[in-house]
């Protein structure tokens, strides 16, 4: 298969594309950081989503689904990155659906259709600490009566504070630093004994802290086997790792437009600003990583599309390519702008926020080079 | 079975059958690639024996058409081909600048008995090319040359000096650029094709830093040519040879691939030693090479769809310039790093141990891969201005 989109996935584009840049440009963002609303994000867009069928890409369809795959929902994530839109698309549609294909026949039907609707917000609840460390689950799952007991807490939770649906990876046995003894459980909203302390992060997003003390969840919340969630939870990791990847894209993309446009028409001395050298030789550099990092993250696609064993280092790959290449479009896109750059009115600096807090989620660019080189053996 | 799985299992079959046992295993030294020509002589038996069955088959240049020597597969038949061939491990059968830079400018802008006349000779490795571009006093303003072409009707008559012509002691013919109007600069330039042991043609290694001589110096002295080897027309020439940089670029961007060389890591392991659980006992040396690891696999992603956006025609026509500018500094980067992995044991020069400097050497050589075939600097001008559109200077 040739590495770049086929016509199908290029026509998504082309409806992704103006569908984000009419219905929810960076102004929306603006606006509900302006409003310091509490949701998050706008759940009449959310129904949108749905009615696009957006929602529905990863969705099998025997599940009522569309039956597409990573290189389709990551041509909707780049977009969303573009426009910085507050979505819970990564969360819910890729991180969540791909945790429910490992679910009871019950569960897919309590939530894929909902979730194709643009009804229901779902999330997955894997950190513990500050740094990403999945490897190590402490949240504990005490077999309790017919069900379960669950203890201990949560971090860096996107949407977790509205979630209807939160998937958690919890500790049914062993220590904190098995790879086995790993559960996976759908855990509803308002359930008793779980609290969500939210907190709104650097780029004007809602995160939560959750607390899980006590809560008792039944048998068939659990997804997948007791003990056996770990391949489900790696599943659902390096779906969410290309995904952010590839929002990523769109953010880092974003922004070097935006800086090459300001480079063409700013004048200073005279003349365009983008005719010195200077400039057009870090814009240049900029370009080629930006370019290897779009190849980098759709070759990870491509390959998790593909069920293909290389997918894993794949997928490490192009989360820490396209962190480094982002990363970089942020930083020349402020110092470029100038003064601009530094202010709130002007969009870039929204940008390199958000660069910065999808770059940290699911692991940062060290976190997936160190797991790069473990895979490697050194 | 699509008929391209077919097509990969008849390729499988072909290659394992005929690629000898010796071509499957890693280049041990520059001495191991094979260039072809007329004066060649081949390192081993093995090697002669893999680069003529390949050139039978046309799959030296497998997606070049039959009448011309190639194997006329389509290109997604020439990447299970590739596939095929990296999962086996075969070496390259025929490394050649005919095949690389000259073949596609022939394809393009060459006459029928140009084509016919060339082409398959590059295919089965008969004639070895090299390149007369650079002269003394045109280095990255490449279109300032002045070597002179007199045109004496059926004929030229070339005179002038050319420098950094790669492996031009070694050349049976050579493709060049010459004056043949003054009055305009690009403009006034033409194509020539002619042997390197037509009379009036001279060559001089120049010794690098590497302690090796691929490079020369290429005096021409009143050297007759026939008018039938100018390619492209009469001063028509910049556009064939804008063509062949891009293509030559394509090839020089391929070293940021490596060549097979031993695993960072595993060098590291034997020099600074391994934790229990398998990790460098130098953590500042493994993160460096981890991120060094990290941007050379996307790279490998990024040189895949290049080609596959080529062979569609989707290519930015400029994309061979950040192709050549982000593969050459990362091949720099990983001659640095197994300079850094080795220790002293890569510091050696001429030991038999060190199969006589072998590491020390490419790390040298290296550095001249983001000048040759223009500077990092002049493709990040032609990427900034032809792509980013910014404005000139």
């Amino acid at each position: 298969m040739p590495l770049f989109l086929t016509d199908e996935q290029a026509m998504l584009r082309d409806t992704a594309r103006p569908f984000l840049a009419e219905q929810a440009p960076v102004s929306h963002l603006r606006a509900l950081r302006d409003a310091a609303d509490p949701t998050g994000f706008s759940p009449g867009l959310w129904r949108r989503f749905g009615d696009m069928g957006f929602t529905a890409i990863l969705i099998p369809e025997a599940d009522g689904g569309l039956g597409l795959g990573h290189v389709e929902a990551g041509v909707v994530l780049e977009e969303i990155g573009r426009n910085l839109t507050p979505s819970p698309f990564l969360a819910t549609a890729v991180g969540a659906v791909t945790a429910l294909a490992g679910g009871s026949v019950a569960q897919k039907r309590r939530w894929l259709p909902a979730i194709a609707r643009g009804d229901a917000v779902a999330t997955l609840a894997v950190d513990e600490t500050a740094r990403h460390r999945p490897e190590r689950v402490a949240l504990r799952a005490e077999r309790h009566g017919n069900g379960f007991r669950l203890t201990g807490e949560k971090c860096f939770v996107a949407h977790g504070h509205v979630a209807d649906l939160i998937v958690v990876a919890a500790r049914t046995s062993g220590e904190t630093a098995d790879a086995d003894g790993i559960t996976l459980f759908a855990v509803e909203k308002g359930v008793a004994g779980l609290t969500a302390e939210v907190e709104r992060l650097t780029d004007a997003s809602l995160a939560a802290r959750l607390r899980f003390d006590g809560v008792e969840v039944n048998a068939d919340s659990v997804i997948g086997e007791v003990d056996g969630g770990r391949p489900g939870l790696s599943r659902s990791l390096a779906a969410l790792r290309a995904g952010a990847a590839a929002e990523l894209l769109g953010v880092g993309g974003g922004v070097m437009d935006m800086t090459v446009g300001y480079l063409r028409q700013r004048r200073q001395f005279g003349q365009a600003i983008g005719s010195f050298q200077a400039l057009q030789h870090r814009a240049a550099h900029l370009y080629a990583e930006m370019e290897v990092a779009r190849a980098a993250v759709l070759k990870a696609q491509q390959l998790l599309d593909a069920g293909d064993a290389a997918a894993e280092r794949a997928v490490a790959v192009a989360k820490a390519m396209a962190g480094l290449a982002t990363a970089l479009s942020v930083q020349e896109g402020v110092q470029m702008h100038g003064g601009m750059g530094m202010t709130d009115e002007y969009d870039v600096g929204f940008y390199m926020k958000r660069q910065r807090v999808a770059a940290e989620m699911f692991g940062d660019t060290d976190y997936h080079a160190d797991r790069l080189a473990r895979l490697a053996g050194y | 079975m699509t008929e391209l799985d077919a097509f990969r299992t008849e390729a499988r079959l072909w290659l394992e059958e005929n690629c000898p046992a010796e071509m499957r295993t890693p280049l041990r030294s520059e001495a191991d690639v094979c260039w072809g020509g007329r004066r060649t002589s081949f390192a081993s038996a093995d090697q002669e024996l893999w680069m003529r069955r390949m050139g039978e088959r046309g799959w030296t240049v497998p997606d070049w058409p039959r009448e011309y020597g190639g194997g006329g597969l389509s290109p997604a038949q020439a990447k299970v081909l590739r596939e095929e061939m990296a999962g086996l491990g075969c070496r390259n059968p025929l490394n050649s600048f005919g095949i690389s830079m000259l073949g596609p400018a022939l394809l393009r802008y060459g006459t029928e008995a140009q084509k016919l006349e060339h082409l398959p000779k590059i295919a089965r490795g008969e004639i070895r090319w090299c390149q007369g571009y650079s002269e003394p006093g045109a280095g990255s303003d490449l279109a300032s040359l002045s070597t002179r072409a007199e045109d004496h009707g059926d004929h030229f008559r070339v005179s002038g000096q050319k420098v950094w012509t790669s492996y031009a002691d070694k050349a049976d013919w050579i493709f060049c650029l010459v004056r043949t109007d003054t009055t305009t600069k690009q403009g006034g330039i033409s194509f020539l094709l002619f042997d390197m042991d037509s009379p009036g043609v001279s060559t001089k290694p120049i010794l690098l830093i590497s302690g090796y001589s691929p490079f020369c110096e290429t005096f021409f002295t009143d050297v007759a040519v026939p008018r039938s080897n100018l390619v492209g027309g009469l001063n028509r020439g910049w556009e064939v040879a804008k063509y062949l940089l891009g293509h030559e670029r394509e090839m020089i961007s391929g070293m940021g691939l490596g060549h097979g060389e031993t695993a960072l890591g595993r060098i590291a392991a034997g020099t600074v030693g391994t934790e229990p659980d398998g990790r460098l006992d130098d953590p500042v040396l493994r993160a460096r090479i981890a991120i060094f690891e990290v941007r050379a696999a996307a790279f490998r992603a990024m040189s895949e769809r290049f080609v596959d956006e080529l062979k569609a025609n989707r290519a930015h026509p400029a994309q061979p310039s950040m192709m050549k500018y982000f593969g050459t500094e990362l091949n720099k980067q990983r001659h640095e790093l197994l300079v850094a992995s080795g220790g002293s044991n890569a510091l050696a020069w001429d030991s038999e141990r060190s199969h006589n400097g072998a590491a020390a050497r490419a790390w040298l050589r290296s550095k001249a891969n983001s000048i040759e075939g223009g500077t990092s600097e002049v493709q990040l001008n032609i990427v900034a201005k032809r792509i980013l559109d910014l404005p000139g200077a």
